[in-house]
């Protein structure tokens, strides 16, 4: 970022008239997933490792919310805490005000990995979640077959996830958590093993999916365009241990569309957004490789230049 | 060609023809070098057969000797000029022909008469094949759920598998005299000590391929609400049922080697008790007809097993 470029940058904190009430109106709504002092320790050979300590926060109903951080920031603990697939040491996770243990399907989650069963074929896979809610056979594959339409692939109904790229497998991940009807969708870094124009499509997507359904959605992302690009508000973590250093309230109005992505706001943020990870003096996972001196001797001749 | 050549490199690649070409030379080269041997009077043959025994009085029609001696017996009557012993180049009575197995082979098969007190060896394969069948089927009954659950349950796991090796190690064998103690002199022992052998090294076998289960596909389900018997029966076995089936054939293999063990105590039957005594009666060309014979059908099972297995698990195939 250039000085030049900095004056003319408007702050990020200021909201437009019409993200502003729009936030207010996300705040007036309950909380339907809380973070209650949550404290999560490690043991590590006698020693104790804290990756998260007291987070405090609470996502509102139908709000789409991002956790950003350096890497050994504990978003993935987070994540997997919010989940129930790890306990955390103190506190709670409280979901529309009640203490859950253990992971449950008012929670579904979307992983990194693609995490398709890949005995069941696609409409199957879909079934999974809502015949787990004892829901029989028959509604079970109707009720897939519709989340099937929706999202397009109804024409892969038979097909297996091998035969599927990544982009359809995580898309089929993101109906069948959905058709198991979880009040939060939890998102663990899902699109970042996809190629960079799958992974755009699949953000427009999944906003368009979050715009007609009641869903609450928490993203974890390292990538922070897509951060800034999805949220309503970005929980930004800081490392060793594991904090909230701030809760950016995102100054970009909806429906978001591409260009937005080079406007003035989207860069505010995100200039404030590198400014605060560069600050945590932790290298962030993509830019670990961006500082490295190379000492080479010249082994070509000095006339044949490629630059 | 240019594949054939390329079939030889480290992980050089292969086309099918190549590889089909390997796998006829694969059959045909042992045929082929036993072939030589046995026909080619020149390739080995360190013995002589008598076909006359002349004139010394220890030799007759059908006794091998070897060729030193023969040649002492001819110079000895030749000497004291008496007819000279005939002979015909010939190998050790332990390795007959291909020509000669493949008639006992053929004749099992054609032949009703006994060929001794353990009968054919058709019925006496049968017998055996009966032994592993239950011997196995047992084991599994037992091993492939203990299996499963040590391998899924943590707790459990700790509890057994200690138990578990130790048994394992103790060979098969030692078990023997007290099974006929308990069992009788039937059957009974016999798939017992197959059961023996097989049921501790299947409970780990298993357990560790359950381990090896994709954990995240375990947690994808939890957050889809799975837990319990539900998630055993609908992700756990699924997910690991191609890696147990090729557990179960590796594991047959297993107990087909304490066969041998098995059939040799109480009554001895079967194709090891066959084999024993054929043995025993010189019968070399029905020795290697009955081990032909378990080799043939152990080929064939598994090849129809690992055709079985890759049709019903299309999906693991390609999933590499």
């Amino acid at each position: 970022m250039t000085d030049k470029a900095e004056h003319t940058l408007p702050d990020y904190r200021d909201l437009p008239p019409d993200v502003a009430e729009r936030m207010a109106q996300i705040k007036k709504r309950d909380y339907v997933l809380k973070i209650d002092h949550v404290t999560k320790e490690f043991v590590q050979k006698r020693s104790r490792v804290k990756a998260l300590d007291d987070i405090e926060f609470g996502v509102h109903r139908r709000e789409l919310v991002c956790v950003v951080g350096p890497s050994g920031c504990g978003k993935s603990t987070l994540i997997r805490i919010l989940a129930g697939l790890e306990d955390p040491t103190s506190g709670h996770i409280l979901m529309d005000g009640k203490s859950v243990h253990g992971p449950g399907a008012d929670r579904g989650m979307v992983f990194q990995k693609y995490t398709l069963f890949p005995w069941l074929d696609v409409c199957q896979n879909v079934m999974f979640g809502i015949e787990m809610a004892g829901v029989s056979r028959l509604e079970a594959q109707r009720q897939a077959l519709q989340w099937l339409q929706m999202i397009g692939l109804e024409q892969f109904a038979k097909a297996y996830p091998h035969q599927l790229s990544g982009g359809m497998q995580q898309r089929v991940a993101i109906a069948r958590a959905l058709a198991a009807s979880p009040r939060v969708l939890l998102m663990d870094e899902s699109f970042s093993a996809l190629d960079a124009q799958t992974r755009t499509k699949m953000q427009n997507y999944l906003m368009e999916i979050w715009r007609k359904i009641d869903i609450t959605i928490v993203f974890i992302t390292h990538d922070l365009d897509e951060a800034i690009y999805l949220a309503d508000r970005i929980l930004v973590l800081k490392p060793n241990p594991g904090r909230v250093e701030e809760v950016i309230e995102v100054p970009l109005s909806r429906p978001r569309r591409a260009e937005q992505m080079t406007s003035d706001e989207f860069l505010a943020t995100k200039a404030h957004l590198e400014e605060l990870i560069r600050s945590f003096g932790v290298p962030d996972e993509n830019a670990e490789d961006e500082d490295v001196k190379i000492d080479l001797p010249l082994l070509t001749l000095v006339t044949d230049k490629v630059e | 060609m240019h594949s054939f050549r390329a079939s030889w490199r480290l992980y050089g690649r292969t086309d099918r023809v190549s590889r089909q070409i390997f796998g006829v030379l694969a059959v045909l080269l042992p045929l082929l070098i036993w072939s030589s041997v046995s026909y080619l009077p020149f390739v080995w043959h360190p013995q002589i057969m008598i076909t006359d025994p002349g004139g010394e009085e220890y030799l007759e029609a059908g006794m091998r000797m070897n060729k030193s001696d023969f040649a002492r017996a001819v110079k000895e009557m030749q000497d004291q000029h008496q007819a000279v012993p005939k002979g015909v180049a010939s190998n050790p009575v332990y390795l007959p022909s291909p020509g000669q197995v493949l008639k006992a082979f053929v004749n099992a098969f054609t032949s009703t008469a006994s060929v001794g007190a353990e009968h054919s060896i058709l019925q006496a394969f049968w017998h055996s094949i009966r032994i592993i069948f239950w011997g196995f089927l047992i084991s599994s009954v037992i091993g492939v759920p203990l299996g499963v659950f040590c391998g899924a349950i943590p707790a459990l796991s700790r509890l057994l598998e200690p138990f578990v090796d130790f048994f394992r190690y103790l060979p098969a064998p030692a078990f023997g005299a007290l099974a006929v103690a308990i069992l009788g002199i039937y059957d009974a022992p016999k798939i017992a000590i197959i059961v023996i052998g097989t049921l501790f090294q299947q409970v780990l076998v298993i357990a560790n391929t359950t381990r090896q289960l994709d954990f995240s596909l375990v947690e994808a389900s939890r957050t889809l609400g799975a837990k319990g018997f539900r998630l055993l029966f609908r992700v756990v076995i699924p997910g690991i049922l191609p890696d147990l089936y090729k557990d179960q054939r590796i594991l047959l293999g297993w107990a087909w080697t304490y066969l041998i063990v098995a059939e040799l105590i109480g009554t001895s039957s079967g194709i090891t008790w066959f084999i024993t005594q054929q043995a025993r009666y010189q019968h070399f060309d029905n020795v290697f007809a009955a081990i032909a014979l378990i080799g043939v059908v152990g080929l064939g099972t598994d090849i129809v097993l690992g055709l079985l297995g890759r049709k019903l698990f299309t999906w693991k195939r390609e999933n590499g």
